[in-house]
């Protein structure tokens, strides 16, 4: 039978999968910004499966939030990108400390 | 049984999506490969009985942000191949970084299951209801219990959207825009000229 073990197991997978994606891909912020969506996947089905497990509806409430915050960290991290590709041509984020003001 | 058949095809198909995101060499297939890993991720939702989030993730991840992150990659103008070139050299660093970390977590779970430590226990203020469908929970707990959170989450969501707006926003000098209240003020003594043209002559404009 499926427990509370193998969600937290592929949550974790999914997790570390995430951390990889923002240490392969330095460079390109994109695939960046998806490593952190993933990486927030797997905090929404730890959330979800810790609730169905206790019986409990707080983590789904709080997994919609985090969804939330998900869906405005990459409209505005996309925004960011655009007007830096806009002033730059590139989005090699190697000389974003250039970045002031 | 088709429960577990069911969750090892979501959880095998997710883990291989996310693996294959960060690894594709061309960040459209990233992320259309990231739009498998939020379907099988919402299958695994349905499969924890939470069909609400599942669906969210359908209709939010999928239908927002995955099309936004499609938008972004193809308008752009980018030369992938010249990104990709630390990636070699970065990568004996990251993988040491994620085997201790997944082995720190393969530890914590098989600590937890080797039995002894005790989860949370849930202090019954959120509760499934008896006969309430998921949907029907979360709803009667989000719009009583989490109002103001429902309502901030909202203001956040209002705050980026600004943000995103007020960032790409550029002001372009030489576009023609329309001039409401020139266009109000306008008379017709000062619009209009009544001309007889001579034959042959044509209408000097």
């Amino acid at each position: 039978m499926i427990g509370i073990g193998h969600y937290v197991t592929v949550s974790s997978i999914l997790f570390v999968l995430g951390v990889l994606g923002i240490f392969l891909n330095r460079k390109n912020v994109i695939i960046i910004l998806m490593a952190i969506e993933l990486i927030l996947l797997a905090v929404n089905i730890n959330l979800v499966a810790f609730s169905s497990y206790l019986g409990d509806l707080t983590g789904q409430v709080f997994a919609m939030f985090v969804l939330t915050v998900a869906a405005g960290e990459a409209a505005v991290g996309l925004a960011i990108l655009v007007i830096y590709f806009r002033d730059r041509g590139t989005i090699a984020v190697d000389d974003v400390h250039n970045l002031k003001g | 049984m088709i429960t577990v058949f069911a969750f090892y095809l979501f959880a095998a198909l997710t883990v291989l999506a996310g693996a294959v995101t960060i690894l594709a060499r061309n960040p459209v297939h990233s992320v259309l490969w990231l739009i498998v890993a939020f379907f099988n991720a919402a299958g695994l939702m349905v499969l924890a009985g939470a069909e609400f989030i599942a669906m969210l993730l359908v209709i939010v991840y999928v239908g927002a942000v995955a099309v936004l992150f499609l938008f972004v990659v193809m308008m752009l103008d980018i030369d992938f191949a010249e990104l990709r070139a630390g990636f070699i050299r970065n990568f004996p660093l990251g993988m040491l970084l994620a085997i201790v970390l997944l082995g720190e977590l393969v530890i914590g779970i098989g600590a937890w299951s080797v039995g002894g430590i005790a989860l949370g226990t849930p202090d019954g203020n959120a509760a499934v209801p008896q006969g309430a469908s998921n949907i029907e929970a979360i709803g009667l707990l989000l719009y009583s219990k989490y109002l103001f959170l429902f309502e901030a989450a909202g203001v956040l969501l209002l705050v980026a959207m600004v943000g995103a707006i007020v960032l790409t926003h550029r002001h372009r000098p030489g576009v023609r825009g329309q001039n409401i209240s020139k266009q109000v003020a306008r008379r017709p003594d000062e619009a209009t000229v009544n001309v007889k043209p001579e034959v042959g002559q044509g209408v000097q404009l």
